[in-house]
């Protein structure tokens, strides 16, 4: 097995479009959720969203024909992996056959998939769009990362709700592991901030109903009564170790284990006692060699709905064991970012490998009322310094799908 | 006039100068794909308010602006 490290980041998120600005505010508890100004909430109930802010295509070396061909998830996907790859200074030292994207997102081109039935029921068939079909489909993201870098191995755009990007992180870690690509570009993408979209989440009482932005994402506290849709993009450039070292790319940390389990229990409730969360959690820290004289950081899932946060809190001490999971420093950056759906696992993953190279975890913010069901160290609203040895980053998502990272502190 | 509605419609796709775009261009020259060109006939379509059947041997403008001619 070869080991594979990390090598670039990107993001577009509702806390910042770049690197520093994104983790810079992380660390200083900078909420990202604001009122919901896509379109009119008049008659919806739910009043807010972590919506990105400030993104200019152009920015990210799309031109103004390219941006009105990809639906605006695969324009965030295709920024953080612009990100990425000037930060990894990837391009040029991988074979093409050898370079690979694994990207995918929870529910793709949704903005593409209105506009275009709005024209179909309004002005019949022959006013659909060409481009309907390939700017609609999740995988197109990856495709056109694929095309824009010449990435001609392994691509892969993964579908797996919430937990998307995390088993793209994790399904890319084990090809290079197994040698079937030197480089990947791996992460997820989501821009779902669409009337269709919280409508439905609002009905499957997925959402917050909150007015008040700070009083709106609170994962693991006791008034927690739903999550806030964000969006973006998280991408990371992971690279096979020997590869990484002999060009001197910088390396953020290694991946060391991840693991992929099912509920097989109900469409969207989390199995109640964990334990199919649990067995992702404990795979993924086996294989990364955890243990309890580790300082763990875990990125928790951490959605700030009822049911999640206290399996999930009995899935960490199950997965774990008590002690270390009581030892834990535990975070959810999504009471900062809200919940960015299939691009929540890469982005907190990110957040994962930036707490162990800079040594600093940021806090889960708006923390105020603890709850007997959620009673681990959640890192309240100030972040904390430490020196880090190992992380995990959980998703959960509906379809029972339970994704887990481990990440080690890089030492050389 | 044809012309010059058509050319106008392929600058703003392509956003590129109008003054680029002449009857002899080829959508290969304008890099437009068959996707790109089904798009363009839809917008032209409504700009003239035809319908144009679409015939895939169209290769240059000129070959465009005689089949929007032909149907108005």
């Amino acid at each position: 097995m070869k080991r594979v490290v990390i090598t670039g980041l990107g993001v577009v998120t509702p806390v910042g479009n770049d690197i520093p600005t994104f983790w810079n505010n992380l660390i200083n508890g900078v909420c990202g959720i604001d009122t919901l100004t896509r379109f009119d909430t008049t008659d919806f109930k739910v009043k807010l969203a972590g919506e990105v802010r400030g993104f200019h295509p152009a920015d990210y070396g799309i031109d103004v024909p390219s941006a009105r061909h990809m639906d605006l998830y695969t324009q965030y996907a295709m920024a953080a992996a612009y990100q990425a790859a000037a930060d990894s200074g990837i391009a040029g030292t991988v074979a093409p056959e050898r370079l690979g994207v694994y990207l995918g997102s929870g529910i793709g081109g949704m903005h593409t998939f209105v506009t275009e039935t709005e024209k179909l029921l309004k002005r019949g068939p022959a006013r659909v769009s060409p481009f309907f079909i390939p700017m609609m489909i999740g995988n197109m993201a990856a495709g056109t990362i694929a095309i824009t870098y010449n990435a001609q191995g392994p691509c892969l755009p993964v579908v797996t709700a919430c937990a998307t990007s995390t088993h793209s992180i994790g399904e890319a870690f084990h090809a290079i592991a197994h040698g079937y690509a030197d480089a990947i570009f791996a992460g997820g993408s989501e821009a779902t901030i669409e009337p269709l979209a919280v409508a439905g989440f609002t009905n499957s009482q997925a959402l917050s109903l909150s007015e008040d932005p700070q009083a709106a994402s609170l994962p693991f506290d006791a008034r927690r009564g739903g999550f806030v849709m964000g969006e973006g993009a998280g991408v990371m450039v992971l690279e096979e170790y020997e590869h990484a070292v002999s060009r001197g790319a910088t390396i953020y940390a290694e991946i060391v284990g991840y693991a992929n389990t099912c509920d097989a229990y109900h469409m969207t409730a989390p199995r109640p006692d964990g334990s199919c969360a649990a067995r992702a959690i404990a795979l993924a820290a086996r294989e990364g060699g955890i243990v309890e004289d580790d300082l763990l950081y875990i990125n928790a899932h951490g959605t700030g709905t009822p049911l999640n946060d206290s399996s999930e809190t009995q899935a960490f001490k199950l997965g774990l064991g008590e002690t270390l999971a009581r030892h834990a420093v535990i975070s959810s950056t999504k009471s900062m970012t809200g919940h960015m759906l299939g691009a929540a696992g890469a982005v907190e993953a990110i957040a994962s490998a930036l707490t162990l190279s800079r040594h600093v975890a940021p806090p889960t913010i708006n923390y105020k009322e603890p709850d007997p069901a959620c009673d681990l160290d959640y890192t309240p609203n100030v972040r904390r310094e430490g020196n880090f040895t190992a992380a995990l980053s959980t998703s959960l998502g509906f379809g029972g799908h339970n994704a887990c990272l481990a990440l080690r502190a890089f030492g050389g | 006039m044809t012309f010059e509605k058509t050319a106008k419609i392929l600058a703003e796709y392509k956003d590129i100068d109008v003054s680029e775009i002449s009857m002899d261009s080829t959508f290969e020259d304008l890099g437009l794909d068959s996707l790109d060109t089904v798009e363009i006939v839809m917008s032209l379509e409504d700009e003239f308010g035809i319908s144009i059947e679409l015939d895939s041997s169209l290769k240059t403008v000129r070959e465009l602006v005689d089949l929007i001619d032909r149907s108005l």
